[in-house]
């Protein structure tokens, strides 16, 4: 049988996702925007940690244990989608209409969409999912050149989702 | 030929050089530091991505940003920065041979960092000698500093975090990369990196090689097959993807021929990418008076170098006798235990019982030359 996971596929599995700490379960997205830490390796990193204003992210002095997320503190504000350097940080909001969900992830390429834009909405493995809309970019100083990209797709996409098929080139 | 003196010489301005030139300086020494290139700064000006590690580390801060720091903290420590300077040999364990433009001359100093960083290794198959193969860390040169396109679609040999980074800094400069080609069963480098490169719509072929590179004057396309338990090909799995470029991310190994030169003992670790000086956990080598930093004393990446590079500059502070014994055996163990942070995990780990076992080789070497 062929093996899946992280490090056979390069994107964790269901199983790997449900079982880290920074994953917040159904329950926890019904309750409003959390932050989605897909961090499921014990590397050495912890930006996360002091880019959270609201204290939900905990590591500790051992910086390779997995980032742990606090849901009752996250208020998914996404102010640690950009700082994290393994761009694994995204969130989620259930209830961003009555019939879509929205996700933030980092982006790194040029070009950029625009706002209002409909593009092609990929999964971990950048399969073409479904359209999205861009409904924002964030590209503050502090994100040092990461963009958050904001998008609006069909609710039960929004476990499946996470980036969008880079843009041609002009 | 001009012979010139100083306390501290250091070869190499990269990530290890400059920090332990920042170190030493600081703590009061006359530094020299050479470097072949005519720019400082080593890899940190091609990486551009957000570094790993905590605070301390410059963690989230990217790569050339990190190199722009340096370099400012090296300009206000008063260390001596010499381009283009190219140093052959180490003599007496106390004077090197340089050669910088078109002037030589001798330095002779008190103590010595070899901080000359590694080199990448190469994967010969079938047409590996076609313009278009080239290691991943000159397309890296090529896309970042020179900003030049070695191609339009890329094959990546290897998984590992160079293999990886390198992937996804092409797609970044406008290349799209074909596939990822991997002989372990698993990916080499951390999740995150591959999880990037998963969602650009990259191909990751594990227990997969390169068996031929085809073209009439130059790569047009690439023979890659699957392989299987016992790392041979299964036949049939044959497969031709185009392509006009193929990047070598398959290691590295540690460019530690003047350590050699100059007599220090080495020892033979895989891990680290073969050959290394035996050091002692100030990282004084055999030679008295040489010590080592970075990628020569074992290929990891450039956070340890650093870390490294800051223990060295300390430790030829110490023993100058520019500190007060005490404060530098704190500020020594402050970096230890930075780069023990960095050596955990399920990717420090084997590196961190490597860098025991480098330590252990040069006690038990000391030991067997104190029996004598």
């Amino acid at each position: 049988m062929k093996k899946t996971g992280v490090v056979y596929d390069g994107y964790p599995s269901k199983e790997e996702l449900e079982q880290s700490p920074g994953f917040p379960n159904t329950c926890s997205l019904s309750k409003g925007t959390k932050a989605v830490i897909e961090c499921v390796q014990n590397i050495p990193c912890n930006p996360c940690e002091a880019a959270c204003p609201y204290g939900a992210i905990t590591i500790g002095d051992n910086i390779t244990n997995l980032p742990i997320l606090d849901v009752e503190k996250c208020i998914g504000c996404g102010n640690c989608v950009a700082p994290c350097p393994g761009l694994a940080i995204f969130t989620v909001n259930m209830n961003y209409s009555d019939t879509e969900a929205a996700i933030e992830f980092p982006f790194e390429y040029f070009p950029l969409p625009n706002k209002g834009d409909i593009v092609d909405a990929v999964n971990r493995a950048g399969e073409i999912m479904c359209k999205g809309t861009i409904i924002g970019i964030r590209s503050a100083k502090v994100f040092a050149n990461t963009n958050v990209i904001k998008i609006a797709v069909p609710k039960e996409f929004a476990d499946i989702v996470r980036s969008i098929k880079r843009l041609p080139r002009k | 030929m001009k012979n010139f003196e100083t306390e501290v010489a250091i070869i190499g301005a990269g990530s290890a050089g400059l920090c332990a030139g920042i170190q030493a300086a600081n703590a009061g020494a006359k530094v020299m530091i050479f470097d072949e290139n005519h720019l400082p700064g080593g890899q940190l000006f091609k990486q551009i991505h957000k570094f790993f590690g905590s605070r301390e580390h410059r963690a989230g801060i990217r790569g050339y940003e990190i190199g722009k720091q340096l370099l400012d903290e090296v300009e206000k420590s008063g260390a001596d920065v010499h381009l283009n300077s190219v140093v052959y040999g180490i003599f007496d364990g106390n004077t090197l041979g340089v050669v910088e433009g078109d002037n030589h001359y001798s330095v002779k100093a008190k103590k010595i960092i070899i901080a000359s960083g590694g080199k990448e290794n190469y994967l010969p198959f079938k047409g590996s000698t076609l313009p278009g193969v080239m290691g991943a860390g000159a397309a890296q040169t090529m896309v970042n500093v020179n900003r030049v396109l070695p191609g339009k679609e890329v094959i990546m040999v290897g998984s590992g975090n160079v293999g990886l980074i390198v992937s996804y800094q092409l797609m970044q400069a406008g290349a799209n990369v074909k596939a990822i080609v991997e002989a372990a069963p698993s990916i080499g480098g951390y999740g995150v990196h591959a999880s990037k490169i998963c969602r650009a719509g990259v191909p990751i072929k594990v227990r997969h090689t390169v068996l031929e590179a085809y073209g009439e004057n130059e790569v047009e396309g690439a023979v890659v097959a699957e392989l299987d338990e016992n790392w041979n090909v299964v036949p049939g799995s044959e497969q031709n993807i185009a392509c006009d470029t193929i990047c070598l991310a398959v290691g590295l190994n540690p460019m530690s021929e003047l350590a050699y030169i100059a007599g220090c003992e080495m020892t033979y670790i895989p891990l680290l990418g073969g050959h290394v000086p035996m050091h002692d956990e100030n990282l004084e080598t055999t030679v008295p008076g040489i010590y080592v930093a970075g990628d020569v004393t074992g290929v990891e990446e450039a956070s340890t170098a650093m870390e490294e590079g800051n223990l060295a500059g300390i430790s030829v502070a110490r023993a100058l006798g520019l500190i007060n014994d005490e404060e530098g055996k704190e500020i020594a163990d402050n970096f230890r235990n930075r780069m023990l942070n960095l050596r955990s995990g399920a990717f420090g780990e084997g590196r961190r019982i490597a860098k025991a076992t480098q330590v252990e080789a040069f006690n038990e070497f000391q030991a067997k030359e104190g029996a004598k």
